[in-house]
């Protein structure tokens, strides 16, 4: 909280009750507030538009990339597949076509044949000769299949009509997996017989599991009915139900987005092998798929909010520093009017001073003279000498007199001294003229004044007037704080060759610590209910500024005040200054 | 010695020359410029006494005239705005002898017209 109070700025507080329908103009919060809304607007709204543009740019870019990747997976190990197949049915194909030469009712042949083959291509488990009656006539390889009968099995049924057939994996007699190419031979007769071989199962799943497959992902096979094809890793093993839809016929390479049955994001990527039952279906986990972006994003997000941290950092500090410069130079303004204000007030009483004086000066001459004569009738007449009363009364009126024309005179040098003039000054005297303004009330109140002269204090040039509200104000305040019956020390000081000083000490109630900070700024006013302005102090330290002085304050509350006022021997003009630099508390 | 008072308050300048005149100084009043200069046409005076501040010319100017007319004549002149530094200033500019605040120091004035009428 502390710190808070420290970083709040002078004007946010401020609130001037005398700016009248100009209120908006001085409202120096709200021209804070316009200054940083706007310049957090203008430079906000399009960083944090481009952030979002990059990010969905970049985010789309990521995700066809990871589509373009599997598609271009799924297309490869299509090829290779169909390859795989499409080679051993040709081998088979070729195989049928030397039947002149070969007589494959002999099971030597068949099984010479069954091992050239598993030399030459590879993957081959065992190979039968089937008659048009579905009774496998020759068989070679391992399993005891001689004189089964496959009739009713598809792959025969389809093998028979289609001229050639490659299976999806079957049990079959042998209660194994297994997938088995049929290739229907026509005989010159019209008669016809088939020849079939069983692919080896682990030759055929290595084309598949040997696949490196990012983002945790699975490869695999399924028939047109959804039935796994090879063992999957995500799936379960061959001839389950896979637990994702069937995608939709397509001869081209496809990728589309599904859900797991925990409803994750899959990507699959699909192709149907053609002449065989067999869907290709890559699926891989789109979040393991998206870990890069994630990190993309991490950075795009954390450039972005460091990005608005600096920038508001950067606005709030420019911001503040200017309006709190322009609300010091409209506190200086302000300030100025005020002085100027109070100037022509004192110039005022000034001349209705001097008007006063010199109406009641013509009478007061009357008087005097008509006095007089009364008294010189009395003196130079012998019958009223016997009347020595009456010579004591006329005496005590000429004596009145001269008290009101002491009184009208200084009423003129005051109102005299409100225009600016440097003069030979004596110090001393300066201060007891202005006691003589306030001595009655002091008398009343009975408050004890004294005035020390500490060493010699030569005459020196200054502006009397200044001094003499220099010393008002200061006395007047002194006055206010003391009780009655309290002190009031007035100590004029030669200080060195340069300066001479004047200390105000008084025994009043002091002023409290966080006051005493304050006491010069315009408007800082504890007797605000007593109709203060604050303008007295502030006024006071710009005309001990003027002079070429400067002034200090002490306080202990309950205790008293001391006021310092240091003034030049030799006067230099210069500017005002509304700053408490050299205030001292 | 006669002394010439000039000054618009008619009270004060009638009493002034009745108490001159206790004191052995013959003096007469008028209350205008006019009268003034109609009066050193009829009688010599020594020494003017006027106020600064007359209806319709002012003492300085006053003085510039009846100078004229009685070169040898000396001036002494009041003012209800009084103070020394007044008196300086009106003295150099207008060549006055003396300058007196009002009210009048009645013992002042005889001793500065003592003074100038011995010069």
């Amino acid at each position: 909280m502390d710190l808070l109070r420290k970083l709040k700025p002078k004007f946010w507080d401020h609130y001037d009750v005398a700016s009248g329908p100009q209120k908006q103009l001085f409202n120096f919060r709200r021209i804070w507030l316009l200054a940083v809304l706007w310049t957090v607007g203008v430079s906000l709204v399009p960083l944090i538009f481009i952030t979002v543009l990059d990010y969905r740019a970049t985010r789309k870019g990521i995700e066809s990339e990871i589509r373009l990747r599997t598609a271009r997976l799924v297309s490869n190990t299509r090829r290779s597949v169909t390859f795989f197949l499409e080679e051993r049915l040709s081998a088979i194909q070729f195989i049928t076509r030397l039947q002149p030469c070969r007589d494959f009712g002999n099971s030597g042949q068949l099984r010479e044949i069954l091992e050239n083959l598993k030399q030459s291509f590879g993957g081959f488990v065992d190979l039968g000769i089937i008659d048009a009656e579905g009774n496998q006539r020759t068989y070679a390889g391992p399993f005891p299949l001689a004189g089964k009968n496959y009739r009713d099995q598809e792959w025969f049924q389809q093998a028979v009509r289609k001229g050639h057939y490659i299976s999806d994996v079957f049990l079959g007699y042998r209660r194994m997996p297994h997938l088995v190419i049929a290739v229907k031979h026509q005989l010159n007769d019209g008669s016809y017989h088939l020849l079939r071989a069983t692919l080896d199962m682990e030759r055929f799943n290595q084309l598949i599991s040997g696949l490196e497959i990012s983002g945790s992902g699975d490869a695999l096979l399924i028939n047109h009915r959804g039935v796994l094809q090879t063992p999957s890793r995500l799936y379960g093993p061959v001839l389950q139900d896979i637990a994702l839809p069937i995608p939709t016929f397509s001869s081209k390479t496809e990728v589309l987005e599904e859900r797991n049955l925990k409803g994750e994001p899959l990507i699959v990527g699909y192709a149907y092998i053609a002449d065989s039952p067999f869907i290709l279906m890559i699926v891989k986990q789109r979040k393991e798929l998206m870990k890069e972006w994630y990190w993309t994003r991490v950075e795009l997000l954390g450039f972005l909010g460091l990005s608005i941290v600096v920038i508001l950092i950067v606005i709030l500090g420019t911001a503040t520093y200017l309006v709190e410069q322009i609300y010091l130079a409209d506190q200086r303004r302000v300030a100025m009017l005020h002085k100027v204000e109070y100037a022509n007030k004192l110039a005022s009483i000034g001349r209705l001073a001097a008007g006063v004086a010199h109406e009641i000066n013509n009478p007061l001459a009357i008087i005097n003279e008509k006095a007089g004569l009364i008294k010189d009738i009395f003196s130079f007449k012998r019958e009223f000498q016997a009347e020595p009363r009456l010579i004591a009364l006329m005496d005590s009126i000429i004596a009145s007199v001269e008290r009101c024309a002491a009184v009208t005179r200084r009423l003129l040098r005051f109102a005299r001294h409100m225009e600016v003039s440097i003069q030979t000054i004596n110090l001393e005297e300066v201060v007891r003229e202005v006691l003589g303004f306030i001595g009655k009330e002091a008398e009343y109140r009975d408050i004890a004044v004294s005035v020390q002269v500490q060493g010699e204090i030569p005459p020196f040039e200054s502006d009397r007037g200044k001094l003499q509200q220099i010393f008002l104000n200061i006395i007047n305040n002194a006055l206010a704080a003391i009780g009655d019956g309290g002190r009031l020390d007035i100590l004029l000081r030669r200080v060195d060759e340069r300066s001479v000083s004047v200390t105000f000490i008084d025994n009043g109630r002091g002023i409290p610590a966080e006051d005493l900070k304050r006491v010069f700024e315009p408007f800082f006013t504890t007797k605000a209910s007593q109709g203060g302005t604050g303008l007295g102090l502030s006024i006071t330290y710009g005309l001990v500024q003027e002079l070429g002085g400067s002034i200090q304050v002490e306080s202990t509350v309950g205790k008293g005040t001391r006021f310092a006022v240091h003034l030049p021997l030799k006067y230099e003009k210069r500017s005002r200054e509304i700053d408490a630099s050299t205030v001292s508390g | 010695m006669r002394v010439l008072l000039v000054d618009d308050e008619a009270e004060l300048v009638s009493t002034l020359a009745e108490r001159l005149s206790f004191r052995g100084i013959e003096a007469d009043w008028v209350t205008t410029g006019e009268e003034a200069l109609k009066q050193v046409e009829e009688q010599r005076y020594a020494v003017g006494v006027l106020d600064v501040k007359i209806p319709r010319i002012s003492g300085l100017a006053l003085k510039k005239r009846l100078e004229e007319k009685c070169p040898e004549m000396k001036f002494i002149f009041l003012t209800g705005h009084g103070s020394e530094e007044d008196f300086l200033i009106g003295s150099a500019e207008a060549g006055a002898d003396y300058y007196l605040i009002k009210p009048v120091d009645l013992n002042l004035l005889i001793e500065k017209l003592n003074e100038i009428t011995k010069k």
